[in-house]
């Protein structure tokens, strides 16, 4: 079975600075994938190069077969990719209705049920629905993130450290909310809060200055500890 | 009494034509980054196809339709073969508007001439009232009527339709709308065109104000309009309009009183807004 993404040798740059030196990625359709690796080594640079926010000037960047480097960035999203940003990418000049109206796309069906089910999800958001999104806090804000991009039927998912600066209690919840969504989305996954990473991702890569350096199955990412003091921190 | 309702006339007057200027240089330099020097061209323009066709059709209408498409074609050919090609480069963009608006203010010289047009306004606006020591100018309160339908128009469109949220969007984060599938750079293409439009209108409706154009009027026009934004935030719409407003009414009051600080007062007060709020009465705290 040919991979849903395919990641090879892609180097990007930002401005003059290349970033991301020699990244290979293969992930299948239905599979949950955490991205791994210290502050700096490229993480959120990869995902915005899959998103076309970044260029990228050799190596392959395939999605359902087709070559998506050079594309602009609304063609890609329209292929069926939904980008949850690091700094959640919410539009205050907007009420949060009309967040997530801007992001419905033309194919998305049963808007209501979408809707119904972002506000289970997340119940702050039916309460502060017809509010401007800038009074929101970080943590709901991040909920209105990541439900700009599960109104619509999505292929993949790719979601930057949904966890920081949540409170532990929200990030329990998130990680329910996102292995909920795995089961019917392939999801790309960068995250260092590492139980979260553990409790949504099946295999893992880790980044370390912008190479793949390493990559298997979370579960035995659990049990190397030595893995984990060499390119995580984690002690 | 008398008097202070005229300077309340004159200055709104002013004001819905600055805001004409302003409330489209706001939005596209908000939306797309661009610092738009030619903008005060298509102001111009507007008021030379104005003269244009009113003299030579005798309809005031015509004479405004003309002004107003003529910009907003203008406005899509410097977007489409010039701006779009400077999106992210500021130096490309002020380097390359700037020779725009050189370019076509020659062009405005080239075609009708370096001695100012001469227009009156049309019969069922020339009229004024008197009493007492004041004068109301008909076409004074007519600007003030066109520039209040355009500012409920544009607020209508900025905050009932989608391709309203798409621009307020947009102006804080272009590259998010993007990521949500959207082509940005169509509603690049359409906040510019539309804001040259306004700038012909304005252009249009200024000649008859002061009984002509000429090439000069674009520039100066436009440091008003520049005053505006900076003052009132770019990219913020009701910035753009209370700004204008204010500037216009703060304009009357200074000509009427001490009209040797005409100059000075408006640089003036921009200073103070920027010494206490950099980002401008109405603009984004944070910016991408
Ligand atoms: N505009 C830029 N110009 C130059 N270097 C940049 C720019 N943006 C990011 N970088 C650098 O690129 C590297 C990778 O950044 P990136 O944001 O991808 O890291 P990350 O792995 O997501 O880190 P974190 O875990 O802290 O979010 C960093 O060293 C960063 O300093
Ligand atoms: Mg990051």
């Amino acid at each position: 079975m040919e991979p849903l993404l395919k990641i090879e040798k892609l180097v990007s740059h930002i401005g003059l600075f290349t970033i991301l030196h020699d990244v290979n990625i293969e992930i299948n359709k239905g599979e949950a994938v955490v991205i791994l690796g210290r502050n700096g080594v490229g993480k959120t640079t990869l995902l915005k190069a899959i998103m076309g926010l970044v260029k990228s000037k050799s190596g392959t960047l395939e999605f359902e077969n087709k070559n998506i480097i050079e594309r602009p960035t609304y063609e890609i999203a329209r292929k069926g990719i939904g980008y949850v940003p690091e700094d959640y990418g919410v539009f205050d000049l907007l009420s949060v209705e009309e967040n997530i109206k801007i992001a419905i796309s033309k194919k998305t069906t049963s808007i209501e049920d979408k809707i119904a089910y972002i506000f289970d999800l997340f119940p702050d958001l039916k309460i502060a629905y017809k509010r401007s999104a800038s009074t929101l806090s970080g943590g709901q804000r991040q909920m209105l993130s990541i439900s700009k991009v599960l109104v619509n039927e999505n292929k993949l998912m790719l979601v930057d450290e949904p966890s920081k600066g949540l409170a532990p209690i929200i990030v329990e919840r998130l990680a329910r909310a996102l292995r909920e969504i795995s089961k019917t989305t392939t999801v790309l996954l960068v995250e260092q809060n590492f139980a979260l990473a553990c409790a949504v991702g099946s295999r893992y890569y880790i980044i370390d200055e912008g190479r793949t350096v390493k990559n298997g199955k979370v579960q035995d990412l659990v049990k190397d500890s030595n893995l984990q003091k060499k390119y995580l921190g984690v002690t | 009494m008398d008097i202070f309702l005229m300077l309340l006339i004159n200055g709104l007057a002013e004001g819905a034509l600055i805001f004409l200027m302003a409330s489209g240089l706001s939005i596209i330099l908000g939306l797309m980054g661009v610092v738009n020097f030619s903008h005060g061209t298509l102001f111009l323009w507007g008021g030379y196809l104005f003269v244009w066709a009113y003299t030579n059709s005798n309809s005031f209408i015509l004479g405004i339709a003309s002004a107003v498409i003529g910009t907003f074609i203008l406005g899509a050919l410097l977007e489409v073969l010039f701006v779009r090609k400077t999106y992210g480069k500021v130096t490309a963009q002020i380097l390359i508007t700037l020779g725009l608006m050189i370019v076509f203010t020659d062009l405005v010289r080239l075609i009708w001439g370096a001695t100012p047009l001469v227009v009156a306004r049309p019969d069922f606006l020339a009229g004024a009232w008197r009493f007492g020591g004041a004068v109301i100018v008909h076409y004074r309160i007519f600007l003030i009527a066109v520039g209040i339908t355009v500012a409920i128009g544009i607020q209508l469109l900025l905050t009932k339709t989608k391709i309203g949220m798409i621009i307020r969007a947009g102006v804080q984060r272009s590259d998010m709308v993007e990521a949500l599938g959207i082509n940005i750079k169509i509603y690049f293409t359409l906040v510019f065109t539309g804001g040259a439009a306004l700038a012909g209108l304005g252009g249009a409706l200024f000649a008859p104000l002061v009984g002509g154009i000429s090439s000069g009027a674009g520039m100066s026009n436009q440091v008003l309009a520049f005053i505006v934004v900076v003052i009132g935030g770019m990219g913020s719409f009701i910035g753009s309009a209370i700004g204008s407003v204010f500037l216009g009414l703060m304009g009357a009051l200074i000509a009427w009183y001490v009209p040797q600080l005409a100059i000075v007062a408006n640089v003036t007060l921009m200073a103070i807004v920027l010494t206490f709020k950099p980002s401008g009465l109405f603009g984004l705290a944070v910016k991408k």
